[in-house]
């Protein structure tokens, strides 16, 4: 065992990490995927999608908020892992109305590209056919709450990037939901535009730009050529050149 | 050896579309040539590829479509008791697909916005003729009304994806769909 003072172990191999790094930075950064929705390098940790947990010992804990620290052993790619993180993306499934066929993201999703790398077949449990409220009221944006994973990266976009503050979360449970930061709460009376990253981040197609759903067919979209590890790789790769 | 196909028997293979836009059907035909290799190893039982009415005992059916109304619960159940092996075939099926986006709304305001105030509404009037099938408060998924065996997902599925779930099935063996083949839309 090769194991030093400065490296954490994943899967069997010794990483180096910065102080202060998480795993799943110090992880992408060495190249080494741990499935995640709700983490984007450069944008705090949220810790609330749960598909990047991953065993410590005994442990398990998502690691995208959890420091590294010298001599970690972290267990990442296993099938039971695997197993539970292809159970949480069924749960994201049927918690919202993912309608493929109907939808504009359908290739550029990575809720559905998630699915295709864990093979999933079916969403195994009961459908929940949420009620939800569409926003429409914006002219270039769209907010479709029937299909928000509640990842709350486009909150953290927006407060963090592009310091407006437009998005934010609120309710408990099944009953959490996104709101809009205006006294209407609609879209229209906030100071969102097209071009802020928070009206781009969104993983799943809750947040879409007006007239540009069907510039690229469908066949050839962002998983229609690659798979969602090669692109969460490379999101760290862009982020690098960017510093 | 040669296999002599006139001795062997054929697998009787049973399809429906319930909820559905027959687009999954039209997708299994898209196999061109090859259905006419995949018909020396199966003959089709209840089908709208041979208008038979009620499904005999069969070795595989594949519904297409979800469940909306009373008839297609009927018809899944008939399909569940007489086939062996019952496959969910694409998105309809499997999570109720487009016609599903009717559980966004309650079904009444559905049947009113289209039969009493929908455009071009000459002679306002809700069906209820008692031939027609009575609907469902929900579109459901077929596995939330009977147990299903396998799922093939695609709207529609390829040609060469129905393929690759069939040949393993024919052969006795459990249909693997690659990850590379994977598409909900």
């Amino acid at each position: 065992m090769t194991m030093t003072t400065d490296t954490i172990r994943i899967d069997d191999r010794d990483i180096p990490f910065t102080p202060g790094q998480t795993i799943m930075d110090a992880a992408l950064a060495a190249g080494i995927y741990i499935p995640h929705l709700c983490h984007h390098p450069g944008l705090p940790p949220s810790g609330n999608c749960r598909l990047c947990m991953v065993k410590i010992g005994n442990r398990s804990t998502a690691a995208c908020i959890t420091t590294a620290t010298a001599g970690q052993q972290i267990r990442s790619d296993t099938p039971e892992l695997n197993a539970t993180r292809k159970t949480i993306t069924q749960m994201l499934f049927v918690e919202g109305n993912h309608i493929c066929p109907s939808c504009e993201k359908t290739g550029n999703c990575k809720l559905q590209a998630m699915a295709y790398h864990f093979g999933m077949l079916d969403d195994h449990f009961p459908q929940f056919y949420p009620r939800r409220e569409l926003d429409a009221s914006h002219p270039d944006i769209l907010l479709d709450r029937s299909r928000c994973i509640l990842c709350d990266l486009c909150v953290r976009a927006s407060r963090d990037v592009d310091k407006k503050n437009i998005f934010t979360t609120a309710g408990r449970g099944t009953q959490a939901h996104l709101i809009v930061n205006t006294p209407s709460g609609k879209l229209v009376d906030s100071p969102i535009a097209k071009t802020d990253l928070a009206a781009n981040i969104c993983p799943v197609g809750a947040i879409l730009i007006k007239e540009k759903g069907y510039e690229v067919p469908i066949g050839r979209r962002i998983y229609d050529w690659q798979t969602i590890r090669e692109t969460g790789l490379q999101e760290q790769v862009e982020l690098k050149n960017k510093d | 050896m040669t296999i002599d196909h006139t001795t062997k028997r054929k697998l009787k293979l049973a399809t429906t579309s319930l909820a559905g836009c027959f687009g999954c059907h039209m997708s299994l035909l898209d196999m061109d040539e090859r259905l006419a290799d995949l018909l020396e190893h199966v003959e089709f039982d209840r089908s709208p590829f041979t208008d038979i009415k009620h499904c005999g005992q069969c070795d595989i059916g594949l519904i297409e479509g979800g469940v909306c109304n009373a008839e297609n619960v009927h018809v899944l159940r008939e399909f569940r008791s007489q086939c062996r092996i019952l496959v969910a075939v694409g998105a309809c099926a499997i999570n109720g697909g487009v016609p599903a986006m009717r559980n966004y709304f309650d079904l009444q305001d559905c049947l009113k916005t289209v039969f009493l105030h929908g455009t071009n509404v000459t002679h306002p009037r809700i069906p209820n003729d008692p031939e027609l099938p009575l609907l469902l408060d929900k579109v459901y998924p077929i596995g939330e009304i009977v147990p299903v065996d396998y799922f093939l997902p695609g709207c529609p599925p390829s040609a060469e994806a129905f393929l690759q779930l069939l040949q393993p099935l024919l052969a006795g063996e459990k249909p693997v769909i690659v990850k590379s083949q994977l598409h909900y839309d």
